[in-house]
């Protein structure tokens, strides 16, 4: 049997987003037969104290993780490449979001 | 207390009372739902429900104006004193007579509550306006499942179909008025009661026809909730809810 498919359902990732405008985030992981039985139970887990505006959900099946293993090829490469963070640069007066 | 009041206490207590079986019955699936999903759902959709008898058990002790508060109106009335719907006391059973006494009951606060929201009592106004928003999640809720598992496997359509018709002969109890509801409507306090039947038996209808179930063909239709006169249900509730009270008058924390 499947890992994400059981006696409770699938498994679903539930994505909140806590205001308009900012990117939706991850807050965790159900169980539910169905789309609809989904959004429905991640608004009563998720957003009972309210965390948020919108919500996702996407089945756990259809998520495309890296691997443990590729850390190395995909990470490490990064670790010397300090010129790509953007501090090299003077942030004017009055620059609020950034 | 005038006519007018009498009749705006009486429907606060009808609302109300209804309201906190209904919260008390969800609290008992607390730790014990199939999925701890639906255990907090229904959960949740009980807290809803006792919060909207605090509103109105509040202000149907407002009215009377005896010095009391919600929590004596709550805890301390005899059983022939209590006006809640039949079916909200009816018992939990397995998750299909749950869902399926909630479904009923959803769908008829859903239409009450926006309906109510015109009233020309202020405060009426205000606990409807707070009402009409969880009431319509909780029919959502409700009448999503009473697709699924009436339109599910064979056993859980018929647990449904069976959950249906023990509590269709309530139905009809959801609706009755008399003088006090009358006068009230004349007053513009409260909807129609007609209308809303018509309107939640369209809506009840067609989810029913979409789940594959059927309207029960019996039309024995027991009431008397709006007299005091309840099923032997109501009285081992109480018993258990008002116990702290009997037995240590006034404890508080």
């Amino acid at each position: 049997m499947d890992k994400t498919d059981n006696s409770q359902g699938t498994l679903w990732e539930v994505f909140i987003q806590a205001n308009a405008g900012i990117p939706h985030k991850h807050a965790g992981s159900l169980h539910a037969s169905d789309a609809e039985m989904a959004l429905q139970a991640a608004r009563d887990v998720y957003t009972r104290r309210n965390e948020g505006i919108n919500i996702w959900v996407v089945p756990s099946m259809q998520i495309t993780a890296s691997s443990p293993d590729d850390s190395g090829a995909f990470f490490d490469p990064a670790n010397d490449k300090p010129y790509r963070h953007p501090t090299f640069y003077k942030v004017p007066d009055g620059v609020k979001y950034l | 207390m005038d006519a007018l009041n009498t009749a705006k206490y009486e429907l606060c207590l009808r609302l109300g009372d209804s309201a906190l079986m209904l919260g008390n019955r969800l609290a008992e699936w607390c730790g014990h739902a199939h999925i701890i999903e639906e255990d907090i759902a229904l959960t949740n959709i009980s807290l809803d429900y006792i919060g909207l008898t605090r509103n109105l058990l509040t202000y149907a002790a407002q009215i009377q104006n005896l010095g009391k508060t919600e929590d004596d109106l709550a805890y301390l009335r005899d059983a022939h004193q209590y006006r809640n719907a039949l079916l909200t006391e009816q018992p939990n059973g397995h998750f299909g007579n749950t869902i399926m006494r909630q479904f009923l009951y959803d769908a008829f606060s859903q239409l009450y509550y926006k309906a109510l929201f015109e009233s020309s009592d202020e405060t009426l106004r205000g606990i409807a306006g707070k009402a009409q928003k969880e009431t319509e999640y909780h029919y959502r809720h409700s009448s999503e499942w009473v697709l699924r598992i009436g339109d599910g496997t064979q056993e859980s359509h018929e647990k449904a179909q069976e959950a249906l018709d023990e509590l269709w002969m309530f139905t009809a109890d959801l609706f009755d008025t008399d003088e006090h509801y009358e006068l009230l409507l004349k007053n513009k306090i409260v909807p129609d009661m007609g209308k809303i039947k018509e309107q939640w038996t369209k809506n009840v209808a067609s989810v029913l026809k979409e789940a594959t179930l059927g309207i029960p063909e019996s039309t024995y239709m027991q009431k008397g909730s709006l007299q005091g006169i309840h099923t032997e249900h109501l009285g081992y509730m109480l018993t258990e809810m008002q116990f702290l009270q009997r037995a240590y008058p006034n404890s508080n924390w």
